[in-house]
């Protein structure tokens, strides 16, 4: 099986094969960025365009960071210095870049669906680096790596999915991700911040965080948005750390060498203690540099070798 | 000139008829119905009809034409001529122009530009409140006076209860009927499909079928505190087909519609992104769908309105949540509506009924019968006609219809109004 499309998404559309394929190939991109010249020639003479209509830092750095090892040549549009302002329309500044030739664009969106709105009318690949409430793919991606490398295995693990799942795409990709790769999954958190029909994309519901954390092989704790403070999704900061944030007593109730891992950015001592986050189970920064690795393959599939 | 329409089976839900008979036409009027071969030939256009259904003018009492204020997307001419070529002598327009119409002026000038275009009638609704912005009642005597023949604030709901209150009582002193648009806007709030599992799997934000069931709820308890007529629009779920029900069976004066997209599409419409199958309220679930069709059938929903809401491609080729609500339905409609005849879910004389009698009488306007000495509205309609849904062939300025490409089997192949072929097939 081959990784082989014009654009990457969303996870729900992947076969389990595919994501395979990306992780292996992943894996044996990380060694690169161990070298002390951190940089191959696979995609010389490749343009790889970012356009990020929210903020990010994490995302963008690790994507271009990316490109550069492969060596492309990268090219950030961020919103405020763009057209957006100017009224332009998403379509009509996605074709005004196309006509500069670029083999891949890179797109956050704060309105679901806009990476697929912009793969229906380009030639060019797209990547979803993230829309709306939809899905986050790469990030599920180097969440698989990081748990696959830590436990040698993705099949019959227990995952728990801790926080706003509502408002969350990372959430909405990992179930899917994780579920592919046959985990069980397990997502938590109090009942205005959990959708209707969960369990239709496969996972178990609970309202209870000591549940979800029971037996757990992996606990992935979600940002709070404290944006939604006004909008009548939690009381007080206080109560949601006290049922939802995670502490090093619950990690008594899960397996031994439990790991836990967060998305990024924290908020210490409101989704997760600062003993927990920088304890010993946890991968987070491990997940950032699986990251870059899983970008890699990304782009390497897309608009690499043959093909491109 | 006289007009002999012969051989065709005439359905008048009015008067429970569905008879072959040949129907004469003059003066603008109908002046006899009889038995085939009875009424000579002479002198008169004869339209042969066998194998045709006669049937009062179709009548949408739900459409948005978006003149005066958004002639880009629709004007009161060619919206009318998408009525007439989808077999409709008759709609009902929406006030939610620009300006919208809360004053006899705009409907004036509504009725005004009817009549230059000499497509179907237009029925004006008038706006319940001042510039629909739900604060304080508009000129409901004036508006009637001028030839409003009904109040709403479509588009937006009644927030205030108090409002919608007085609402029904004023109107209830002009004999005007309130068509409520139910929605609870705190409850709906930044929803741009229904809320379930499609919701879900695309990352957008859902409106439940609560927001539509609480304010259908609400309004009903307010028109049996007023006496009021109350006519729920674009009713889209099975809770509120149930609460409607139950106030019939209560004796309440509560009339309902609902749109052939409610009983036609479901929420995976919107898989993909689909902005055209974008509408408020939402396409629901297969339950909904089950539920619409039941309601049709025992005459809970009265009435099939399409609710024709054109949007230009600004509006639509947009990210999802950006794009508008609303799609066009004129000249899909009876297509729609008849797949339910040729599958055994309604009669003939009950889509009829829902399509032209009860809009009608609902709205207080002629029509909707062909009793002798009424206007010579009339639709005749090809039953087993199969046509393709081509958006490009519209005569409405927009193309936001979901159907497009689908193969309908029913359409009218003659439109005509106060005596006047205003449209006939090729």
């Amino acid at each position: 099986m081959e990784f082989r499309r014009k654009d990457l998404l969303g996870i729900a559309d992947l076969e389990p094969e595919e994501i395979q394929v990306i992780l292996d190939t992943a894996a044996s991109f990380k060694e690169i960025s161990t070298r002390p010249i951190k940089k191959v020639p696979t995609l010389r003479g490749k343009t790889v365009v970012t356009m990020f209509y929210e903020p990010s830092t994490r995302t963008r750095m690790s994507f271009e960071i990316a490109a550069k090892r492969l060596s492309a040549d990268t090219l950030n549009l961020t919103v405020s210095a763009s057209s957006a302002v100017k009224g332009e329309t998403l379509a009509d500044t996605a074709h005004n870049l196309e006509a500069m030739a670029p083999d891949v664009l890179i797109i956050r969106h704060a309105a679901s669906g806009a990476p697929h709105y912009l793969a229906q009318r380009l030639k060019c690949g797209v990547i979803n680096a993230g829309d709306g409430l939809h899905e986050h793919p790469t990030q599920a991606l180097l969440d698989l790596l990081t748990v696959k490398e830590a436990k040698g295995t993705l099949s019959g693990l227990k995952v728990a999915i801790i926080g706003d799942i509502a408002h969350s795409r990372v959430a909405r990709s990992d179930i899917h991700a994780f579920t592919k790769m046959g985990s069980q999954v397990t997502v938590a958190g109090p009942a205005t911040m959990l959708p209707p029909y969960l369990e239709t994309l496969g996972a178990t519901v609970t309202t209870s965080l000591l549940e979800a954390v029971r037996g757990a092989d992996v606990i992935m704790m979600l940002r709070l948005q404290l944006e939604r403070m006004g909008q009548m999704f939690l009381s007080t900061l206080r109560e949601y750390s006290q049922f939802f944030g995670l502490a090093p007593k619950h990690l008594q109730l899960a397996k031994d060498d439990v790991i836990i891992m967060h998305p990024g950015p924290l908020n210490r001592g409101v989704e997760i203690s600062p003993e927990v986050a920088d304890g010993p189970h946890s991968l987070i920064l491990e997940q950032v540099t699986n990251g870059v690795a899983v970008r890699m393959a990304v782009l390497y599939f897309l608009i690499g070798g043959e093909k491109g | 000139m006289s007009l002999l329409i012969k051989g065709g089976l005439v359905v008048d839900p009015s008067r429970h008829l569905e008879d072959p008979l040949d129907l004469l036409v003059e003066r603008g009027k109908i002046v006899a119905l009889e038995p085939p071969g009875q009424i000579p030939d002479a002198g008169r256009r004869v339209i042969s009809a066998p194998g045709l259904v006669v049937a009062p003018g179709l009548v949408d009492m739900h459409v948005h034409l978006r003149e005066p204020g958004e002639e880009y997307k629709e004007t009161i001419c060619t919206g009318t001529r998408a009525a007439v070529k989808g077999g409709f002598t008759a709609v009902a327009a929406m006030p939610n122009t620009k300006p919208v119409n809360d004053t006899a002026a705009v409907t004036r000038l509504i009725l005004d530009q009817a009549k230059t275009a000499g497509n179907a009638r237009v029925y004006p609704v008038g706006a319940i409140s001042v510039g629909s912005r739900g604060q304080a009642l508009s000129e409901y005597g004036d508006l009637r006076v001028a030839g409003a023949v009904a109040l709403s604030d479509d588009g937006r709901p009644v927030s205030n209860a108090m409002l919608m209150r007085r609402a029904l009582e004023y109107a209830r002193t002009f004999d005007l009927p309130v068509i409520a648009h139910c929605e609870d806007l705190d409850l709906s709030a930044e929803g741009a499909m229904h809320e379930g599992v499609v919701s879900l799997q695309l990352g957008l934000k859902g409106i439940p079928a609560a927001a539509e069931e609480v304010m259908v709820y609400r309004d009903l308890t307010l028109a049996s505190l007023t006496g009021a007529r109350l006519h729920i629009a674009h009713v889209s779920t099975g809770g509120s087909v149930a609460i409607i029900r139950l106030a019939k069976a209560m004796g309440l004066p509560v009339t309902a519609e609902t749109a052939p997209h409610y009983f036609s599409l479901t929420e995976e419409a919107v898989l993909g992104y689909n902005t055209h199958a974008k509408v408020n309220p939402p396409l629901r679930t297969e339950m909904d769908v089950k539920a619409i069709k039941e309601g049709l059938r025992d005459g809970t929903l009265d009435a099939i309105a399409c609710d024709h809401a054109p949007h230009s491609s600004l509006e639509k080729e947009v990210e999802f949540a950006a794009a508008a609500f609303g799609l066009i339905g004129l000249e899909t409609s009876l297509g729609l509506t008849l797949k339910l005849v040729h599958t055994g879910e309604l009669s003939l004389i009950q889509a009829i009924e829902a399509l032209s009698t009860n809009p009608a009488r609902i709205l207080g306007v002629a029509g909707g019968t062909l009793a002798v000495g009424a206007p010579a509205d009339i639709t005749v309609i090809n039953l087993n006609r199969e046509w393709t849904v081509d958006v490009n062939t519209f005569a409405s300025k927009s193309r936001n219809c979901p159907f497009d490409g689908w193969t309908l089997k029913g359409k009218a192949v003659m439109t005509i109004v106060g005596g006047r072929v205003v449209w006939e097939e090729d």
